[in-house]
This record gives structure tokens, sequence and C-alpha cells, in this order.
């Protein structure tokens, strides 16, 4: 049986609602108008003028080959920083959640990467893989391996991937912990009673009882890594070695601050929005059939 | 007696108002920490307590991007400062800006002479017709540096001629052979290696007199003097004998730690390599190609300058003139040269330093005042006012990298850099018309 309130009336529901709405309109809505409208306009930087181009800014995109390559990176990105964050803390909940003795400093230690902004985590990350004073490096070098990220592709790739993923892998291993501890002991028990190995529980038992913490996560870090990964790019590789890491939201920094080119800057945010939408939209509407609550 | 007391109050209240009036606040936002963060705080005080009328408030607001955004933000909230400091690659976004600044030699006024300003300094910042439109505050030009300890381990004369990129070809050879791990480095590749190399070769780097005359210009730096520049390079690079480090002066780490024989880098490099370095160290011209100029042009600058941004009051324009002023003057510009490295804005500031014996104790402090000022600037070498130019830097290091890889040959990167730089300017072209 649902349990459902009922208002008399529309005033009191629609003042009790009426502080989310009006947070999200003055901080989603109108930025998201505003950059659908400047979307339409070439600007001069300092606002003294402004040409109405129509979707001439969405043709001068979409018409350019690395504006269009830099859709298939954000996708490989983007699914690289998420299957290796959310599989690492996945590997890390699961021994967490088996230790009996000091879990709660493993926990605390484990929780730490996130608190480091994104740049500095770039920053030390780069540090570390630094071409000729980074101690990894050194130690590559020792096995006869030469890193150079700053020419390899691949390599840049990697850097970031790892550099972005690392301070989600604590995020993510909170939300993972929590959901194993809330999945009930005498269920694993008696599976455990009737003779099935840890494998077999993981997968009969424990990963359908997560599956709402890992499609919450697998949303939540798609966005991350649209996002907020700017930070760590823009200290490692500002987009580079040539555009082997410049992701969807580097090139809208890059043009509207670097470029000042506003109008384009403007389109290129109103693409991300549309493909955030829809992904979320996928997900809700396929991944999470899959999801039992 | 009541009658007096009174007018005593009112006079008081006027003189103590007159004096708040007095002090004019300007406001200065710079790109700088550290160091050159402490001199310009210097610089400032010397110049508030030189006088009681105006009061200068400088404020640091980020790198030169950071700085260049908080001003145009600003601009358009209607906060803007009296004094906007912008690096060299934003003067196009500036001049275009016809509502947001005003020009230099009108905040001067009558009296202002131009004439004294270093031609290759100022010509950067001037518009067609000669005249000032910004202050160059700290500009360099690239030199090479030379680790003259690591040539003579490789068995090499440290005297050795270095004028010619031939020679330094030869000398790269010789350092290989040696086993020198990183024969050269570079900074800056594309302001030294086509924006400068450009200028010094006297071709162009973009049309329109890479240009200064309009915003219909397009980039020329695909032309063969360029293509044969940067293709030697590439094989440099493929033989290691060329290290690329990164597309800032993260190549200086490598040099100031004694990795590198010979690095290519701004005159301004000075201060950090002299602090660092534990060789012996030299500065020489930078080299250029025999077979394309038979002796160089005058290399560009880098660096900032100061523009006056418009909506201020009379009395403001009054100190920004007078703080200007200030700047300019010979003995502040000679220390500011000696302290930074960077190079004098007027030709006074180089013969005071050049009679005070700095030259002398600091021998090839010189050699980026020579290298500029040795012959008067062409078409090609008065500078770059390119739009979105920032960004069109951000497509060459992508497309240099690609031949550093050995990925693309010289011509079809630099083709592919024109092509997606011209897309940039034709955008800013529409958005400055």
């Amino acid at each position: 049986m649902e349990k459902r309130v009922t208002f008399k009336g529309i005033w009191l529901p629609l003042l009790l609602v009426l502080p989310q709405i009006l947070i999200t309109a003055i901080f989603f809505f109108y930025p998201a108008g505003q950059a659908i409208w400047q979307s339409l306009f070439i600007p001069d930087p300092f606002g003294l003028s402004m040409q109405w181009v129509g979707l001439g800014n969405f043709e001068y995109l979409l018409s350019d080959r690395y504006y269009r390559a830099s859709f298939v990176t954000t996708a490989i990105f983007s699914i690289l920083v998420t299957v290796v964050s959310m599989g690492v803390a996945l590997y890390l909940a699961i021994l967490a959640d088996r230790l009996i003795k000091g879990s709660g400093t493993y926990r605390t230690l484990l929780i730490w990467p996130y608190a480091v902004a994104p740049a500095v985590a770039g920053v030390l990350w780069l540090f570390m893989f630094n071409t000729r004073v980074g101690v990894v490096t050194w130690y590559l070098g020792l096995l006869g391996y030469d890193w150079n990220h700053v020419l390899n592709e691949g390599e840049a790739m990697g850097l970031v991937v790892v550099a972005s993923a690392w301070g989600r892998i604590s995020y993510n291993f909170l939300f993972f912990l929590a959901g194993l501890q809330a999945i009930p002991r005498s269920v694993i028990e008696a599976a455990a009673i009737d003779g099935a190995h840890f494998w077999t529980r993981f997968r009969t038992i424990v990963w359908p009882l997560l599956s709402p913490t890992t499609f919450f996560l697998l949303v939540v870090n798609i966005i991350y890594a649209f996002f907020e990964t700017f930070g760590v790019i823009h200290t490692i590789t500002s987009g580079g070695p040539q555009q082997a890491t410049t992701i969807l939201v580097y090139k809208v920094y890059s043009d509207g601050f670097v470029g000042q080119d506003l109008g384009s800057s403007a389109a290129q945010s109103v693409i991300l929005l549309v493909i955030v939408s829809l992904l979320t939209v996928i997900q809700f509407k396929y991944i999470e059939r899959r999801v039992h609550y | 007696m009541k009658h007096t007391i009174s007018i005593l109050a009112a006079s008081a209240v006027l003189a103590s108002s007159q004096a708040a009036m007095a002090q004019t606040e300007i406001e200065f936002w710079h790109a700088f920490t550290g160091r050159l963060g402490e001199l310009v705080a210097e610089q400032v005080e010397t110049f508030n307590n030189s006088q009681s009328d105006y009061t200068v408030v400088a404020t640091h607001k980020g790198n030169y991007s950071e700085t260049l955004n908080a001003g145009i933000a600003a601009f358009r909230a209607g906060e803007q400062p009296d004094i906007l400091m912008v690096f060299e690659v934003g003067t196009a976004t500036m001049m275009a800006a016809k509502g947001a600044i005003k020009p230099v030699y009108e905040v001067m006024g009558d009296g202002f002479d131009q004439s004294k300003y270093i031609g290759s300094v100022k010509g950067y910042y001037t518009s067609p017709d000669g005249d000032m439109l910004s202050l160059p505050f700290n500009s360099s030009t690239p030199v090479l540096w030379v680790n003259r300890d690591k040539l003579e381990e490789a068995g090499i004369d440290p005297d050795t001629d270095l004028s010619t990129w031939e020679q330094v070809g030869s000398v790269l050879d010789q350092l290989k052979d040696a086993g020198v791990d990183c024969p050269m480095t570079t900074a800056w590749q594309s302001w030294v290696h086509l924006e400068n190399f450009s200028a010094y070769h006297d071709v162009p780097f973009a049309t329109k007199s890479n240009g200064f005359d309009g915003t219909d210009t397009e980039l020329a730096f695909n032309s063969p003097a360029q293509v044969a520049h940067i293709s030697a390079m590439g094989e440099w690079a493929q033989d290691g004998k060329f290290i690329y480090a990164g597309r800032r002066n993260e190549g200086g780490a490598n040099f100031r730690a004694g990795e590198c024989a010979l690095f290519t880098e701004s005159s301004a490099g000075y201060a950090g390599i002299n602090a660092e370095a534990e060789f012996d160290f030299e500065v020489r011209p930078l080299p250029y190609w025999e077979a394309v100029a038979s002796e160089p042009q005058n290399t560009i600058i880098g660096g900032a300058s100061l523009w006056v941004m418009e909506g201020q009051s009379e009395e403001e324009y009054q100190g920004v003139a007078a703080f200007l002023d200030f700047l300019s003057s010979p003995e502040i510009q000679a220390k500011w040269h000696q302290d930074t490295g960077y190079l004098p804005i007027t030709s006074e500031a180089g013969e005071l330093t050049r009679s005070q014996g700095f030259y002398d104790a600091n021998p090839g402090t010189d050699i980026a005042v020579i290298q500029m000022t040795a012959k008067e600037p062409t078409a090609n070498s008065k500078g770059l006012r390119l739009g979105s130019f920032d960004q069109i830097r951000g497509i060459i290091d992508e497309e240099l990298e690609a031949v550093w890889a050995g990925d693309k040959d010289a011509q079809a990167a630099l083709d592919s850099a024109v092509e997606r730089g011209n897309a940039l300017l034709r955008r800013f072209e529409q958005a400055s018309r």
C-alpha cells in the first residue's frame, strides 16, 4: 500500500516547493537560457556589439572536423574514467567490507583523495610523470621504458584518465561500501551454507542487490567525466599532444576564455547540454530496467 | 564670534574634503607574482610616495589570460580598472574593442613625445599611423642560451660560431655523436620558431603586414622559408638532437639543470638561469638561416603592455598619464631592465644602463637589446596583430607536435595550421565588425 500525503488547495504545496523551483530557475534555467540565446550570436568579447547568426555557430562547429573528432575523444575518455574509477572502487569496497579489524582507518584513508581539488591532483600526477624530473618516469626509465606523454598521444590519454579517476575512486568507494553493508548478512550466510562460493554469491546476490548504487554511480561518473575533469586536463596536457586529450568541455573553455569567442563557446555548451540530457534519458530508460530496487 | 566659528568649521570641512578628493585612486590590474610582483609593488610605492595627488592601487588578477578575462568581465559589469595589463597576443583583441579602451597617446595629451620609445618595442602596440595605443611594460625577445660546459665536455670549442642555423646544425651533430642526451631544447615554440623566425628573416607571418593593416588578414607562415626551418627542426627531433619538452617554458627546467647544451628562450629567462645554473652559460643572438637571408632582420617582442580603459573621470586619466610617464622615466626603466632582464622601453633607459656599467658587469645582457634595435623594423618585423592569437598559438602547438612526433611533414603541418588559424581569424573579423 502506498503512503500518500494530500494537501488541500494549491498554495501551501506551491509555497513548499518554491525554494527549490527558484534555485533551479536562477542557477539552472537562467544560465542555460542565456547560453542558448548567446549561441545564436557572434558577440565581441567586451559586449560592445552582437551579430545575429542564427544557427551559424552550430554550422561552423559541426563542419569543423577537429570538433567532431573531439566527440570521439570525449567518449573514450568518459568510458575509461568511469570504468577505471568504478572498477577500482568496487574492488576496494569489497575488500574493506570483509575487514574485521581497523576498517575505520582503511575507510578514512581511502576517502582522503576525494578532498584533493582536481587541478591539484593534476599537478601531483604531472610531477610524478614529468618527462624529465618525474619519479615514475625515472623508474620506468630504469625498466627501459621511455615515458613521454608530451608527444605520445596514448600515454597522455592514460595519464589524464588515471589522474581524473583517482580522486573519484574515493567517492565511488563510499557509495559501494554503503551499498555492500546494506546487503543483509543473513542472505549471504544462507547462500554460503548452501555451498555457494564467493564468486557465485557475488554474481547472484551482491551484484543484483548493489545495482541501484552502481546505476547511480554510472550516471554521476559519466557527468563527472564530461564536466568536472577540466582542471586535470588543463594542468596536465592542455588538450595535447596534438588534440589527443581535447574533450568537449575543454574546448568550451579554450574557445570562450582563450579565444574570447563567446558565440562558439555558448553553442558548444548547448551541444553538451543536449548530449548529457540524452545520455541521462537513455540511462534511465534502458539501463534502469535492469536495476533491482 | 559665532559666525567666525561656523566659517572656520565650513572651511575645515571644505579643506578636508579637498584633501580626500586630492588623492584620486588609480586602479591597476596586473599579472605578476613572485619577484616580478614585488618589483611592480615597489614601482607603485615609489610613484605614490613621489607625489600626493594620486594613489595607484595595484592588484594581481592571475596569469595573463586570467587578467585579460577579469578586465573583460569587469568592463561588461561597468567596473573596469583604469589600467589593465594585457599580454602581447591580446593586442588585436584590445584594439578591436574601440569603445572599451582609450589610446595611450590620447591619455598622455599633446606634450607626449613618442619618439623616445624604442621603435621595435613600441611598434607592436602602435596604430597604422604610428600612434601608441598602449604602453609597453615588460618586453623580451628570444635569444640562444648556451651551456658552455656541455660544449666543452663534448669536445667542442665553447666559443664556436653559432650565429647561423647551419652552424648550429653541425654542432648538434657533434653533440649527438658525443652522446649528449639533450643537444637542444626550446621554450615557446610558436613564438621563437615561427613568429620570431619570420620577422628575423623578413618573411611575412600573415598578410596585410602581419595584420597591422586590417582584420581581413590571412596567415602566411607556410611559405618555403618557415617550412625549411620546421622541417630541419623535425629532423633534429627525430634524431634526438632537438628535445621537445612542452608548449610553454618547460624546457627551461632541463636547461637550468644542465642537461641541455643549447636552449632557445626569452631574454627574460636571465633571472632564472642566473640564479639556478651551476655551469658556465652564455647568451648568443638567435641564429638565422644563411640560405634564407644574408643577414638577420630584427626579432620581435613578447610580454605585455598597459591599456587604459574607457569610462573613467578626467582626474583619473590625468593620474594615469602621470603614472605612465613615471614608468617611462629613464631611472625607473633602467632599474626594471636590470632587475628583470626585460628590455628597456626607451633608448634613454638603455643608455643609462650602459653608463652605469651594467652590461660590462653582466656580459650578454645587451644581446637582446642589440638584436631588437640593430635594424629599423619592416612590415614583416614590426610585430603581429592577429585576433584570437592565443588560440591560434594553441593550433600551431598542436601541429608542431605532429611534426616533432614524426606524424606529419612540415609542409602538411604548417598548411593545416594556416587553414585552421584562418578560420579563427574570420570569426574574429566577423565579431569585431
